[in-house]
């Protein structure tokens, strides 16, 4: 049951909107060729620019109107609008430079929108890969249901070893202390621990199980299976973390870049003007 | 006479009272305070320690409300809205002030009438006499308990109310339904739990409730037994248990040490009991209430019912009947406290005359409600609005979701099933219409306008069916106008009246649950069912595993196919949910059908179309099948089998998510908090998920919704758009959390959130939460946005567009790759 997404959205409308703003872009650009060569200062460049400055504002609107949600009409229609448009700007933008890039505030501007752009493309990317593998990995379990099955595993492991020899108890132990799942940004984006103690507990124990006394046995295989089952709770807890930071981190660049475009792009227009 | 003769007549005789007055509820209290401001002779009693067991059994710190907020109190017992705590102290002191002659621990198990009096019997055999008695004793002081030896032990209980109290305690929890396993859930994480349930697995449980069952036992904090009885408990001297449960195990019996029992066996119902004291019932059903006269008062002469055991479920109008109740013994005819709310009611059409009066008038109007007896009619006119439409307003429209049932006390009513303006039918002063929407929870069919000024009645579905559960008369009447609507609708629109009337006085109502089968593949045709109420599913056998080929809504027929070739049934019909079905047999329906070539026309036409869906469908799941790349599970059947599991049969609408395009960003959450007072109304997280779709834990707005099954004040109701809300009245008693089989209900505090800045919006930084200013947690549910102008804000805040909500009709169709058509019921025929 597949049904409209943000690309789709209204049979491609605003795509159509993009293409339509790009090829108009490019025919202007071509049409009215200044005796000086293109750059911003001249009627094609004051127009394009007045348009992506617009743009830009109204690009940065999203964020509010995404949470505004008092208001009226539905946020994916914004959104498709928000993608091709934003890609369709970045192209007004570059003609409106007239590729004129030095080592100045204009320049600036441009490279930090060519920053918000690039994350916003990545975004996307990971908005259309990550939903599928995140069901993949979940089922219809959730982060908090994985962490409780994984505490009480850890409970329960912890138990049965204090029961068996030594060694076979201190990698129990160990497993249980040291395992982290998803501590800081850069384990969660990774997706796992190097040397997880978890796994190394799991192929230890396997090697621990062959000379045990006959009424340590049975709790032997109990405790296995526990561990096993948890390395496996852990491993998808870590991915489904991975897939959230990956689906989240982005944001990190596109948002604080935005507003830093906003600064430098006000700081670009009043210094077009008074001090051309 | 000696003296000492006389003393020992003394302890002889039974003590004899005027008034003895059964259950220290707030009915039971407010007779006494009332029976004591008149100096007349009582005895009140009560079976537990202390006054007000039910009250006393609320959580702590709940706020006790005080519904239906315009009727006004006349008893001398206090009450005003205010915590459980302190309503009890109040009533304690009323106790203290009054000196009530009250006994506790007065459990009454036996009463009779002898020749002069009637007799009372409490659990130790004492003996009291009276001449008149009050049975005001609820309906939740009947748990069932452990007939067992030890099951009166200190270490036994029978209620949960604070289960953070508990910790490292190993608890033995008896009973595997829901009030149980939710008990040992909830003490699981601190403490060692162990369940013990009589039947051989948890089906009688939620669904919720069994995965974290299983959840919880795979995770190792609880256990259980199945298939055992506890045989007794004992206290041990020594050791760290105080005691041990025996139970009785397939495998032989096992012993328990343990800190405590938590014994969860449901309620006793009260009528055996009732029954036992020669008390009449109206009707074999369950739910019917005790026969009683104006005054209160039961067939057995001197015995009066109050309270929420007569049938009144909130303490206000309990408080005001026990204060009746004793004047009516007395024999004065008070005017009952809810004569002002009656008057106000009727003021709008008819205030030259006293209540009785227009009560009469409205017996003699309409001989639907004449089949009331007048405590009855009053209670329905109370829950009624009186409806005064001039000529020409639309009463309501075709496709409304409204369940209200209508009398007509005066003026005329055009009925316009079509598009076209022109009236279909005509009702009439003394007719009713809306019963069909009643039965079948679905659209109404048609539109209804007042042709002239009217005046009408409106009642709520609740009000109708609890009156239908105890007025047998009643029952019959509706009965037969749903069967002959239901024949009108899903075959009859060219029948004429006499065959009309004769199908209908010879079909028959036939009730499933769900999952029952209405017929098998390879049976007899025995006839044509027309689904009056519900839905089922049609499925036939592929390759040895049933495959759902169909769904069939309420308003519909199945098994018009067999009846045409005469073969035996080509496959299963099962309800998808609770549902009723009119069958018309066989032979009656050959004969209609050789009469009247119209319908033989319609059923051909209709056989041949689902010939062809079946035939589409098999070839589709034959295909997906053989290919098997799609893998089984995503086959259409399967997508309608799980469904239907999850309630979408019975929905008006449901929230899906697409998990396979959802960010997992909350949003739909959090604008669902945002616009609800702060309660997010769906858990986009949980839920079962099938192929890339799941459904959450969300409403499904049901057709019959069994959240309103038992809310005392009647704060559930259901909007034109079939939007199921919960008004302000709500007392937050929690029934409907345990009624919705789909745990959407939860009790919150609603607050109105601060609206953000935009930097906050911009950078997404929640507001600072408002602190809680004492609000009480109600009940709350998804209300589908049905106050704000764009509808659903969880859709419109998906920035992907993974949030849908469909209309299951159209899922089903969809899933089931048929067409459907939109069910065509309507509850309007002229009788
Ligand atoms: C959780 C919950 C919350 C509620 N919240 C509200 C609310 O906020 N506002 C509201 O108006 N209503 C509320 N109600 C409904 C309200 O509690 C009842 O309507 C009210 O208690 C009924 O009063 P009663 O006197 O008829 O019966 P009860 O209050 O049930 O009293 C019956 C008494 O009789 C005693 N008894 C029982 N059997 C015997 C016997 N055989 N012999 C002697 N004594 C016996 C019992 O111990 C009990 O004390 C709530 C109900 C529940 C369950
Ligand atoms: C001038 C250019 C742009 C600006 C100023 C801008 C700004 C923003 C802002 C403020 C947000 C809201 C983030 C949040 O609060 O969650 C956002 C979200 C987003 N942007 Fe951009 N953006 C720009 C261009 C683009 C482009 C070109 C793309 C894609 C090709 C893009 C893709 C996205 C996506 C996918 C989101 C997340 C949507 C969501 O989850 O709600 N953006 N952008
Ligand atoms: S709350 Fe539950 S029972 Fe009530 S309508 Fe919603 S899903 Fe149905
Ligand atoms: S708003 Fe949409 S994308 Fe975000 S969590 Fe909800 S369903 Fe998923």
């Amino acid at each position: 049951m597949q049904r409209g997404n943000i690309f789709d959205y209204k049979n491609y409308l605003y795509f159509k909107l993009a293409v339509i703003l790009i090829l108009l872009g490019f025919a202007a650009y071509l049409m009215f060729e200044p005796a000086v060569g293109y750059y911003g200062g001249s009627w094609l460049g004051y127009g394009l620019g007045t348009l992506s400055a617009i743009m830009v504002f109204w690009m940065a609107w999203y964020g509010i109107r995404k949470r505004r949600y008092r208001g009226s009409g539905a946020t994916q229609g914004w959104l498709s609008a928000h993608i091709y448009l934003g890609t369709a700007l970045t192209v007004l933008v570059t003609l409106h430079s007239g590729f004129h890039f030095g080592f100045n505030i204009h320049t600036l501007a441009y490279g930090m929108l060519l920053i918000v752009v690039i994350s916003g493309f990545f975004g996307n990317y990971t908005y259309m890969i990550y939903p599928r593998l995140m069901t993949e990995n979940m089922g219809e379990d959730n982060l908090d249901g994985l962490l409780l099955r994984i505490a009480e595993a850890d409970k329960l492991a912890r138990q049965i070893a204090l029961l068996m020899p030594d060694d076979i108890n201190n990698t129990v132990a160990r497993a249980c202390r040291e395992t982290s799942i998803g501590i800081g940004l850069l384990e969660q984006l990774r997706g796992f621990q190097s040397d997880c103690p978890s796994a190394m507990a799991v192929e230890q124990l396997a090697l621990m199980g062959h000379d045990l006394a006959v009424e340590h046995r049975k709790l032997y295989r109990d405790l296995y299976s526990i561990m096993v089952r948890r390395e496996t709770l852990v491993r998808r807890a870590r991915q489904d973390l991975m897939y959230r930071a990956r689906l989240g981190f982005w944001l990190y660049f596109h948002v604080p870049f935005s507003i830093a475009l906003l600064v430098a792009m006000v700081a670009h227009v009043v210094a077009v003007f008074f001090y051309w | 006479m000696t003296i000492t003769t006389k003393a020992a007549a003394a302890e002889i005789t039974p003590k004899h009272f005027n008034v003895i007055i059964i259950g220290a509820g707030p009915s039971g209290l407010s007779a006494a305070t009332h029976a004591a401001d008149l100096g007349v002779s009582y005895l009140l009693l009560e079976a537990a320690t202390a006054p007000a067991s039910t009250i006393r059994n609320y959580q702590r710190g709940k706020l006790v409300m005080s519904e239906p907020r315009s009727l006004p109190i006349r008893s001398s017992l206090p009450f005003t809205a205010s915590l459980r705590e302190t309503v009890l102290e109040t009533w304690e002191k009323t106790i203290a002030d009054y000196h009530l002659n009250v006994r506790y621990e007065a459990k009454v198990v036996d009463l009779h009438r002898t020749e002069t009096c009637l007799e009372i019997t409490l659990t130790d055999g004492e003996k009291l006499t009276a001449d008149h008695v009050v049975l005001a004793i609820g309906v939740q002081g009947n748990l069932r308990k452990l007939e067992i030896p030890g099951g009166d032990l200190p270490q036994v209980q029978y209620q949960l109310d604070d289960a953070q109290a508990y910790v490292d305690e190993t608890i033995v929890v008896i009973g595997g339904g829901d009030s149980g396993v939710e008990n040992a859930l909830a003490l699981t994480g601190r403490n060692q739990v162990m369940i013990l349930n009589r039947a051989e697995d948890f089906s009688n449980c939620k669904e919720s409730n069994l995965s974290q069952l299983t959840e919880a036992r795979k995770g190792g904090a609880l256990d259980w037994l199945l298939e055992t009885n506890p045989q007794a408990i004992e206290l041990n001297s020594k050791g760290e248990f105080p005691i041990t449960v025996f139970a009785n195990t397939p495998n032989g019996v096992e012993r328990i040490p343990c800190h405590r029992v938590i014994a969860r066996l449901g309620a006793l119902s009260s009528r055996p009991l009732l029954e036992s004291f020669g008390v009449g019932f109206p009707t074999a059903d369950l739910a019917a209430l005790p026969l009683l006269s104006t005054h209160y008062e039961s067939n057995v002469p001197g015995l009066y019912i109050v309270g929420a055991l007569a049938g009144y479920p909130l303490i206000k109008q309990g408080i005001n009947q026990g204060y009746e109740v004793i004047e009516y013994i007395l024999g004065n005819p008070v005017e009952p406290a809810d004569a002002a709310l009656l008057r106000e009611k009727f003021a709008s059409f008819c205030n030259d005359r006293g209540v009785d009066d227009v009560l009469e008038k409205i017996r003699n109007r309409v001989p639907l409600l004449a089949m009331l007896n007048s405590l009855q009619l009053r209670e329905l006119v109370l829950e009624s609005n009186i409806l005064l439409p001039a000529a020409g307003e639309i009463i309501f429209k075709r496709n409304d979701y409204s369940t209200t049932f209508f009398s007509i006390v005066e003026g005329e009513l055009d009925v316009l099933i079509d598009e076209d303006n022109v009236p279909d039918a005509v009702l009439k002063a003394g007719e009713f219409f809306g019963e069909m929407a009643l039965v079948s929870g679905r659209r109404r069919a048609g539109t209804v306008r007042a042709r002239t000024p009217c005046v009408l009645i409106e009642t709520p579905r609740r009000a109708m069916q609890k009156l239908i559960s105890s007025v047998q008369s009643m029952r019959r009447v509706l009965n037969e106008v749903a069967i002959k609507s239901v024949v009108h609708i899903c075959i009859g629109l060219s029948l004429s009246e006499e065959d009309l009337n004769d199908l209908a006085n010879n079909a028959t109502l036939k009730s499933y649950a769900a999952g029952e089968e209405l017929f098998h593949e390879g049976d007899e045709a025995d006839g044509l069912y027309l689904i009056q109420r519900g839905s089922v599913t049609v499925s036939h056998m592929i390759g040895g595993r049933e495959v759902v080929l169909l769904y069939v809504a309420a308003g519909h027929y199945v098994g018009e196919m067999s009846l045409i070739s005469g073969e035996p049934r080509y496959a299963t019909v099962r309800a998808a949910v609770a549902t009723e079905a009119v069958l018309i047999d066989a032979g009656r329906m050959r004969d209609i059908i050789a009469r009247n070539p119209e319908i033989r026309g319609e059923l051909d036409a209709r056989y041949l179309q689902h010939l062809q869906e079946q035939e589409n469908r098999q070839q589709q799941e034959a295909s997906l099948e053989s290919n098997g790349a799609l893998g089984q599970q995503s086959t259409p059947s399967n997508l309608i089998s799980f469904l239907i599991q999850q309630g979408v049969g019975e929905a008006t609408d449901v929230l899906l998510i697409d998990e396979s395009i959802c960010v997992r960003c909350n949003h739909c959450e959090q604008a669902c908090a945002d616009t609800h007072g702060g309660a997010t109304r769906l858990d986009r997280d949980t839920g079962p998920i099938f192929a890339n779709i799941r459904v959450p834990t969300s409403c499904r707005h049901c057709e019959h919704p069994h959240c309103m099954k038992d809310c005392p004040p009647d704060a559930i109701h259901r909007a034109p758009h079939g939007e199921v809300y919960i008004d302000d009245s709500c007392i937050g008693c929690g029934n409907c959390q345990q009624n919705c089989p789909y745990d959407v209900i939860q009790m919150a505090v609603v607050q109105d959130q601060p609206e953000p800045s935009l930097w906050q919006m911009l950078l997404g930084i929640q507001p600072k939460a408002l602190p809680n200013i004492g609000g009480t947690k109600v009940a709350v549910k998804c209300d589908m946005c049905k106050d704000i102008a764009d509808g659903p804000v969880c859709v419109r805040a998906c920035p992907v567009g993974a949030a849908l909500r469909v209309n299951p009709e159209e899922l089903l169709g969809y899933a089931g790759g048929g067409t459907s058509t939109e069910a065509n019921l309507h509850g309007l025929t002229s009788h």
